[in-house]
């Protein structure tokens, strides 16, 4: 137990030197600390992109809402229905009723392009006709400005991410769709969810204006309950009328972000991976001249009884804590910058952009915290080994 | 801890001691068959040619080091023996060390310099600050406790290497040219207090020196030269 404590005691009183001496040495200490910082950074930067993606996809779809599309097709782009088929949809057993009827929304979807505010190019932006089903389905819909298009009216609705991204998207400004000017007359949000990075028509005016005839290319859904799923999917899918696909909002979101955020993850943990290897090696370098700055005192220390092990856990701790100062600095500087940042994207699955806001979540910060406890650990135990290794008398001679 | 004095056995005793470094191919023989014996109490002083190997035998008392041949039996304990971990615990309990160039901690007070081989005792804050008093009062040097060694002379600073190496009140202090950087006053000073270690508190010295003047200092001197010691300087 004394034994335990006084070895404690050396391990305090070796880091405290190394503490100790940092400001003699604060270039080299400074640079290793910004460089671990630089990968913390971008590691969490560039995760919080993959987080924010995810995340607005998650909110873009509730447990008991569905999306029916026709059996065979990823996306809206590949689906179609009649105006026939979507009645059979709505009149399932299961979707949930108001007094209006049920809460089902038969959609159709095209792009349109619009110039981006940040570069001027133009982008895609999904131009979706809803029925009036399609508010109480998609519950979170709040207008931040204006009101809602007048059906039957060549009018749009703009979601707050598109409004912000794209320019030319304020209430009072038009659109072009095809030959005709639309005016825009409102502004919405929803939830975070993919929903902001669209505009909405009535599908009616949309079809008409599209030479789409009576067509749609999905119906969304809310069930009466999350558990009502089953019920309402095997009551489509052995409907001899029908041909359809069933999935839940959320998976349909899920796996739609799935290819986005993982190539973003990939990209976000390679990059990070090949900076923490340069900030390993700057770390070693550090602790490497930390050590040999220190070669008398650490003899010295051995010479009055000091042990060797006692040594290697100081180094590592001193490494250790410069280390997560760079962690901290680079998470906060990762927080303070992407945060909330806002952005568009590609979806690969409809082609047309999705905005999104970056989210430093915890987790991420942990992430950070975790890569840079590491790229301390590594940077410091080969020095350490070596100023515990050593021999003291030899030490002892250098001056 | 054993006591030296019942049994007749010298506080240390060096026997048939070799030591041959490596420097890449080429192997340097330093000592050869060297015997020692120092009496608890003594102050023995160790002079010799620059090379012969001085600081490599002190080293080998102070378990710095391992002979290559030979036994080193301090306090009738086989110093030789031990493992790397045990040889720190044991200079730690036995051995005071004060180098010529002091090897004070930059960053530490006086106070703070002299405590630390009490870090690796089990006495409490208050107990150690007590010894480091007495350390520094014994040296002279109580005003200055507050002081970082580069605010201090060069006597001075060995003066707390000294209390540094006495403040554990270990078996045996082990100083190699502890005045070869001073000048002689400030030498002069270390070799009273050398002295008055050796005659008031009956520590058992061991000193490196090439200074005659140092040595006469001492109760005794060994002549070190061609691996060899003997009791007259050799032409
Ligand atoms: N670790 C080592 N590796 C190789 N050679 C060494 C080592 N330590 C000492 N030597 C060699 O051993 C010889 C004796 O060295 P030592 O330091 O013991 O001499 P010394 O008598 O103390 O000399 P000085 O009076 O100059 O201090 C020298 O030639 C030195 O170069
Ligand atoms: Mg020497």
């Amino acid at each position: 137990m004394a034994g335990l404590l006084n070895w404690f005691a050396q391990i305090a009183a070796i880091t405290r030197f190394g503490l100790m001496s940092i400001p003699q040495r604060r270039g080299a200490v400074a640079a290793t600390v910004f460089g671990i910082a630089g990968v913390v950074a971008v590691l969490v930067g560039v995760l919080s992109i993959a987080a924010g993606f995810r995340r607005a996809m998650a909110a873009s779809g509730a447990a008991d809402s569905v999306i029916v599309l026709r059996s065979g097709s990823d996306s809206e782009m590949v689906s179609g229905f009649g105006r026939e088929e979507t009645r059979v949809i709505a009149d399932t057993p299961g979707v949930a009723r108001n007094a209006q009827g049920p809460l089902a929304s038969a959609e159709l979807f095209v792009i349109i392009n619009l110039a981006k505010r940040s570069t001027g190019t133009d982008a895609n932006v999904p131009l979706r006709g809803v029925e009036a089903a399609a508010l109480p389905v998609r519950d979170n819909v709040k207008f931040t400005d204006g009101r809602m298009f007048t059906w039957g009216r060549n009018e749009v609705v703009v979601g707050a991410g598109a409004a912000h991204e794209f320019a030319g998207l304020e209430v009072g400004s038009t659109i072009k769709v095809g030959r005709e000017s639309w005016p825009v007359v409102g502004i919405f949000s929803a939830g975070g969810g993919i929903a902001e990075s669209e505009i909405w028509s009535d599908a009616k005016v949309l079809q008409a204006a599209y030479n789409r005839g009576d067509s749609f290319q999905s119906v969304y859904a809310r069930l009466n309950s999350a558990g009502a799923f089953q019920e309402f999917k095997d009551a489509l899918t052995s409907n001899p009328r029908l041909n359809v696909k069933v999935v839940r909002q959320s998976d349909y979101y899920a796996e739609q972000s799935q290819t986005i955020t993982r190539l973003i993850t990939t990209l976000g943990v390679l990059i990070a991976g090949l900076m923490a290897v340069g900030a390993v090696f700057g770390a070693l370098n550090t602790m490497y001249s930390a050590v040999a700055a220190r070669t008398r005192e650490i003899a010295t220390l051995r010479a009055l009884g000091f042990g060797g092990g006692a040594v290697v856990v100081a180094l590592m701790i001193e490494s250790l804590v410069l280390a997560l100062m760079g962690g901290a600095v680079g998470a906060v500087a990762a927080y303070v910058a992407f945060d909330n940042f806002r952005a568009a994207t590609m979806n690969w699955q409809s082609f047309s952009q999705v905005t999104f806001a970056f989210a430093v979540t915890p987790q991420l910060l942990v992430q950070g915290v975790v890569w840079a406890t590491v790229i301390g650990l590594l940077g410091g135990l080969l020095p350490a080994i070596r100023a515990a290794r050593l021999p003291i008398a030899a030490a002892l001679r250098e001056l | 801890m054993s006591n030296p004095t019942n049994s007749g056995e010298p506080l240390v005793r060096v026997d048939g001691v070799e030591k041959v470094f490596h420097r890449g191919a080429e192997e340097i023989h330093i000592l050869a068959q060297l015997h020692l014996e120092v009496p608890a109490g003594e102050f023995l002083a160790l002079m010799g040619p620059s090379g012969s190997g001085k600081s490599t035998l002190l080293n080998l008392i102070g378990g710095l080091d391992r002979p290559t041949k030979g036994t080193v039996t301090i306090a009738g304990e086989r110093v030789d023996q031990l493992s790397d971990r045990q040889l720190a615990a044991w200079r730690a309990r036995h051995i005071g060390f004060v180098f010529q160039l002091y090897n004070l901690m930059p960053v530490l007070t006086a106070e703070r310099n002299v405590e630390l081989p009490l870090l690796l005792t089990h006495l409490s804050r208050a107990e150690r600050k007590k010894h480091v008093e007495t350390a520094l009062a014994m040296v002279g040097l109580s005003h200055r406790a507050k002081h970082f060694p580069r605010t201090l002379s060069g006597g001075e600073q060995q003066r707390v290497g000294i209390a540094r190496g006495i403040v554990t009140d270990p078996t045996l202090l082990l100083c190699d040219e502890p005045t070869g950087d001073l000048d002689r006053k400030a030498g002069d000073e270390i070799l009273n207090l050398l002295q008055a270690l050796n005659r008031e508190h009956g520590k058992t010295i061991i000193m490196v020196t090439h200074d005659p003047h140092a040595s006469a200092r001492a109760s005794r001197t060994v002549y070190l030269n061609k691996g060899q010691l003997s009791n007259v300087p050799v032409a």
